[in-house]
């Protein structure tokens, strides 16, 4: 474990692509966190199938990549397809938040809008079995395999000397760019437009809202389904950099848990900081402590978190809630 | 929600149907010896759904968390029962082609007893530490950091190459070959499941019934007014969590003898599964009550057999469904229900004409 600092400082350039690596991944982390707080926020419901949804739309990014020459013949325009058949998964990006809104919006009306007035309890454990539902369904109707969207794009040598090199892939440049236009649109849209204006509302005091006839279960169901299609994105995003695994979505609930907590709800800067700040100390701990410990050192990290927050708060003789 | 059951002794009723179960189960294993090894998982639950409602039913304190003090009782019983009587890192990392573990009669009851006794003070112990730092949040915190608490201590425990790491341990094997030394391994294992559930209910009843259940009532109904009465609610909360451990111990401890094959990710720390059942089986009888984790496991083990019989490969599936609808549709739980639809029946007056 010292041995690792020691060789990680040894080495700056390579301590700082490594740097630069974690932040172009926490950017995704922290559009994940995002949408939790939005829904958090709005109504009131942790969504602990966050991460199913950011795995489902990994789904989609992985299979818009695969070989589709098999199914439909060859794509007829070069410019979408790659070497190897399948489109460009920078199109799931475009995909995957299309059908997960509507996978949003359909278990809004099934099962997320009876939870809308009930204890965060019922709405945790709710949406925890949703996630061992989705899970489980991902895990038998897609591939119980770890997959990876192939995107055909390179990387950037920026220093290849002895001190280790500085390389940047191309695809994560795209995935913290991405990140930042969606937080960016997003922050917009509940700001400036009137649909976000209602948003707000509802968030404020929701029986007002209903009084000042603004639809608040129509304003619900569209929160729901906007934070899914955040994570549809932020999957396809992680199919690119990382790998997708169906059971590997509880971590991305964790971490985006984390993040919120870190951030606190409504504080966007903040979930962007703790989000970049979360991909960069990983990646560190990747190294220091070995992978093998990653998720072991992202809820501990959680675990540390809290108890830090309870505890600058029990000096006020206040609690967490 | 008024709590007649933690004031009420035992009463006649109570002691009959007690002993009307006890004989029952006492006479099962031989009225159906091809069901005992699923009788015995059913004790387990039984166990994991009592000890859950202590602190989820009765504090009012949601765990996902609880299978740290399970699983840590089934690798401590496991370290007692091996380490003693042949090298515990060699023999764990000879993995399944080492085979289990041949130990003679007297070998493994001399080490099981100070497995289980051992897994008990390190459920307690573990309950103890952990409780002291993160009983300190509450409703929904405490549920997201007990399931994070529950996947850290999975995922030390999966690379830990002493205790066999992600690929787990085989415990020794109970003395006798063959059909007949299985059957009775799992004979030997229901009276122990049966008798330890016996206890944990009879225990925690009778602490409901003191001072502590109204002192844990009080503080699942409102903590902050129950601190400012003046009751010690951390010093509660702690004890409260421990005993769930020194009996999840125990149990996590009988289970890994029972299953043979212990590992971190499916057996011991199975947050997503049995992590999540124990809630289930609590919600679905009734939170809080007498009978409702009972009736809980009993209509979840039952359902759970049937999915894994039928509906193999779907199972996982099912259960999320199931999940969902019976938290949504039945909160409350059939106990709760019951409650509602003739709470005379539940030692509630009701007045004529009182509107509910």
């Amino acid at each position: 474990m010292l041995e690792n600092i020691q060789l990680l400082l040894d080495n700056p350039v390579a301590l700082l692509n490594l740097l630069l690596d974690g932040i172009m991944i926490g950017a995704i982390f922290a559009l994940i966190a995002y949408g939790m707080a939005l829904v958090w926020g709005v109504m009131n419901i942790i969504n602990l199938s966050q991460g199913e949804f950011v795995i489902f739309g990994g789904f989609i990014g992985y299979y818009t990549s695969t070989d589709w020459t098999l199914a439909i013949g060859p794509s007829a325009s070069p410019w979408v397809s790659l070497e190897w058949g399948g489109i460009s998964p920078l199109w799931a990006l475009v995909i995957a938040p299309l059908i997960l809104y509507g996978i949003g919006r359909a278990f809004y009306a099934l099962v997320i809008f009876r939870l809308v007035d009930r204890d965060l309890f019922t709405s945790i454990l709710a949406t925890f079995g949703i996630s061992i539902f989705l899970q489980q369904l991902m895990n038998g109707v897609f591939t119980a395999e770890d997959v990876i969207a192939q995107h055909g794009m390179g990387s950037w040598v920026l220093v290849d000397g002895t001190t280790g090199e500085l390389v940047i892939e191309q695809v994560r440049v795209i995935a913290l760019v991405f990140a930042v236009i969606v937080g960016a649109v997003l922050t917009f849209y509940l700001r400036q437009t009137r649909g976000g204006q209602a948003i707000r509302a509802v968030a404020q005091d929701a029986r007002a809202a209903r009084i000042m006839g603004i639809n608040a279960d129509q304003v619900y169901a569209r929160t729901y389904a906007l934070n899914a299609a955040i994570c549809g994105a932020a999957g396809v995003l992680i199919s690119m950099t990382l790998v997708i695994h169906a059971f590997s979505g509880l971590i991305y609930t964790v971490r985006a848990f984390m993040i919120v907590v870190i951030a606190g709800l409504g504080n966007v800067a903040g979930v962007i900081a703790a989000g970049l700040g979360l991909g960069a100390a990983e990646k560190v701990a990747d190294i220091v402590i070995g992978t093998s410990y990653q998720t072991a050192f992202i809820t501990g990290l959680l675990l540390v978190v809290l108890l830090w927050r309870s505890l600058r708060l029990g000096r006020q003789r206040k609690v967490l809630r | 929600m008024s709590s007649g059951f933690a004031t009420s002794r035992f009463s006649r009723g109570l002691i009959l149907t007690c002993v009307v179960l006890a004989i029952l189960a006492a006479v099962a294993p031989v009225a159906l010896p091809t069901l005992v090894k699923q009788m015995t998982v059913f004790w387990v639950m039984v166990i994991i759904a009592y000890t859950w409602d202590t602190m989820g039913g009765q504090l009012g304190y949601n765990s996902f968390g609880n299978v740290v003090f399970f699983g840590a009782g089934m690798y401590a019983s496991a370290v007692l029962q091996i380490a003693p009587f042949t090298d515990m890192a060699a023999y764990t990392a000879a993995g399944e082609q080492g085979g289990a573990l041949v130990l003679t009669n007297a070998q493994y009851f001399a080490g099981l007893l100070p497995g289980l006794l051992v897994a008990a003070g390190v459920g307690f112990l573990l309950a103890l530490i952990l409780g002291f730092a993160i009983l300190r949040l509450r409703g929904h915190y405490f549920a997201i950091g007990t399931l994070a608490a529950g996947i850290f201590v999975a995922q030390i425990v999966a690379n830990w190459e002493y205790l066999g790491a992600g690929s787990g341990l085989t415990m020794p094997g109970f003395p006798g070959k063959g059909a007949a030394g299985d059957q009775a391994k799992s004979t030997f294992f229901y009276y122990l499941c049966f008798g330890l559930a016996g206890v944990t209910f009879l225990f925690l009843q009778w602490l409901y019934s003191t001072r502590f259940g109204l002192a844990a009532n009080a503080i699942r109904d409102d903590e902050d007014k129950a601190e400012a009465m003046g009751l010690p609610t951390g010093r509660y909360k702690i004890i409260a969590w421990a005993i769930s451990g020194f009996f999840l111990g125990i149990c996590g401890a009988l289970y890994g003898n029972f299953v043979i094959h212990v590992d971190p990710e499916d057996v011991a720390f199975d947050g997503a599964g049995l992590g999540v059942w124990m809630v289930l089986m609590v919600v679905l009888g009734g939170k809080g009550s007498l009978w409702g984790p009972l009736i809980g496991a009993v209509l979840f083990h039952v359902t759970k057999e049937l999915l894994w019989t039928y509906l193999l490969g779907l199972q996982y599936v099912v259960l999320g469904l199931l999940v969902i609808v019976i938290v949504v549709f039945f909160p409350e739980g059939i106990v709760g229900w019951l409650r509602q639809r003739f709470p005379n029946r539940f030692g509630e007056r009701v007045e004529a004409g009182e509107v509910r």
